[in-house]
């Protein structure tokens, strides 16, 4: 086995130990089931109801929850070792730092999109037990949708990691992260930017810059094509790439942006001290 | 074997090695002394290539920086405190093995040399053993990869009289030209495996002598 996967492997089993494994995997898996019990399956919006309305209501919660999740529980990867001098006996072994950081990666990324995804999974598999079409064109986007949040927010959470020295300090600056990305919405700031007239080039250079925004507007692009339930910029947006265009920028950019994230925070990593 | 010339290394403005001069050659088993903050550890870390730091430092020609699968590959390092690492006892010996190109056997023998029931707690996660065991097991870890340097920074401190016995003699065992590195506050803990003293001080090499230990007498 070549290192990395050693490392990886190692890193999924030790998570899947650990508490915040088990809390993220039983909100994500019982979110699925709540939707269900409440009967999400059985409510209508824009004309829509059945299994796509709830895996609707799933990625928007995924959308609200995951970032701050994946950042929170990754964020404390590579500082944490090194503040527990976890970092500094790993390190002494025979391991090329690349192995070992991007082994780390690998597996933390299969921690969080796993349960998510298997949340996914399960829901389908529910509907098509109780005779509820499954509407698989959703299903293979939420999925793709799943893998670009994974990825975007797993980078910023390794490149923050590498890039401070204590392990409160991470999840500040990572909780930041989050609050600003979060604030530069559009149903929020953006459209407080609009009511002020600022620069429609402005606003929406910020909102397709956003990873958050890309995600809300391409989980609803397949429901309500014009975008009537989201705010102006998403429309804008729309009217400039057309529905394929922005999905494909909505699963391409994130995924560019947490890898040149995690090879900056890799580029650090590697060049400072490393415990 | 390892040459250090003029290495610094500063974190802002406290300089922790300071124009550090040392040759060390096979064969040397050196007791690294100094107070707290003195710059052993600093100097371990730049031997292991996790600290950067200006100046030349070479292991068998070899810079731990830029080559440090090929340095490290030569290293066995126990650290001064056990990591809590969160991981199954068979895993870590399992995945040490790998990284590190030895047979689990082997080191489930020097564990067993030293007193570590291996079977029997296969299966508890390594931060939950004992202070002692954990030592012992990163000490099996180290020695059993046969290595041409081994580094240990205060390798004793949580050993049981007959562990520490058993492991002065695994040492004493090594092949003569096995280079040992030994940080510790006091030479007269570790004075039967050394032959050299290297003292440091707010980062500079004090002293650096030869070690005849002392001949108590009447004996």
């Amino acid at each position: 086995m070549k290192q990395w996967r050693a490392i990886a492997w190692q890193d999924i089993k030790e998570s899947v130990r650990a508490w915040w494994f088990f809390i993220y995997a039983l909100i994500f898996g019982g979110t699925v089931a709540l939707l269900f019990i409440l009967g999400v399956t059985e409510s209508q919006i824009l004309g829509f109801m059945g299994l796509g309305r709830l895996l609707l209501t799933f990625i928007q919660l995924c959308v609200a929850i995951l970032p701050v999740f994946v950042l929170i529980s990754t964020v404390r990867s590579i500082v944490g070792d090194r503040e527990s001098h976890v970092l500094e006996y790993w390190l002494s072994m025979p391991i090329a730092l690349g192995d070992y950081y991007w082994g780390k990666f690998f597996g933390r990324f299969l921690v969080i999109f796993l349960p998510v995804f298997f949340a996914l999974i399960g829901a389908t598999i529910w509907g098509s037990y109780i005779d509820i079409t499954v509407p698989w064109h959703l299903f293979w986007l939420y999925s793709a949708l799943l893998v670009a949040i994974c990825g975007c927010f797993l980078g910023f959470g390794f490149l923050i990691s590498t890039l401070t020295r204590h392990q409160e300090v991470a999840l500040s600056v990572s909780l930041v992260l989050w609050l600003v990305l979060l604030l530069f919405m559009d149903l929020i700031l953006i459209g407080v930017m609009l009511q002020e007239r600022a620069s429609p080039e402005l606003v929406v250079s910020i909102a397709l810059a956003n990873p958050l925004q890309s995600f809300r507007t391409a989980a609803m692009v397949l429901f309500d094509p014009r975008l009537a339930v989201l705010g102006p910029t998403a429309d804008i947006i729309l009217d400039f790439f057309g529905q394929v265009g922005f999905l494909v920028y909505a699963l391409i950019y994130p995924l560019f942006l947490g890898f040149v994230s995690a090879f900056t925070g890799f580029l650090i990593f590697k060049r400072g001290d490393q415990i | 074997m390892i040459q250090i010339k003029g290495i610094e290394k500063k974190f802002q403005r406290h300089q922790v090695l300071d124009g550090v001069e040392v040759s060390i050659n096979a064969g040397d088993r050196i007791a690294l002394i100094g107070s707290n903050g003195a710059g052993k550890t600093s100097l371990i870390r730049c031997i292991l290539g996790e600290y950067s730091f200006t100046g030349d430092l070479k292991v068998s020609g070899l810079d731990p920086r830029k080559q440090r699968v090929d340095v490290l590959g030569q290293v066995g390092f126990v650290p001064q405190l056990p990591p809590p690492l969160k991981v199954r006892v068979e895993e870590l010996i399992s995945l040490t093995a790998q990284l590190m190109k030895v047979s689990v056997d082997k080191i489930r023998l020097v564990a067993e040399q030293l007193g570590l029931d291996i079977t029997r707690h296969n299966k508890q996660i390594f931060f939950k053993l004992s202070g002692g065991m954990k030592q012992k097991l990163l000490i099996a870890i180290a020695l059993a990869r046969d290595p041409k340097i081994l580094i240990l920074d205060e390798p004793a401190a949580n050993l049981d009289p007959d562990a520490r016995e058993t492991f002065f003699s695994l040492l004493g065992n090594m092949p003569k030209e096995t280079v040992m590195l030994l940080s510790s506050h006091r030479v007269d803990e570790i004075s039967g495996l050394v032959n050299r003293v290297i003292e440091m001080d707010q980062g500079k090499v004090v002293l650096d002598n030869p070690y005849v230990p002392s001949v108590k007498k009447g004996a």
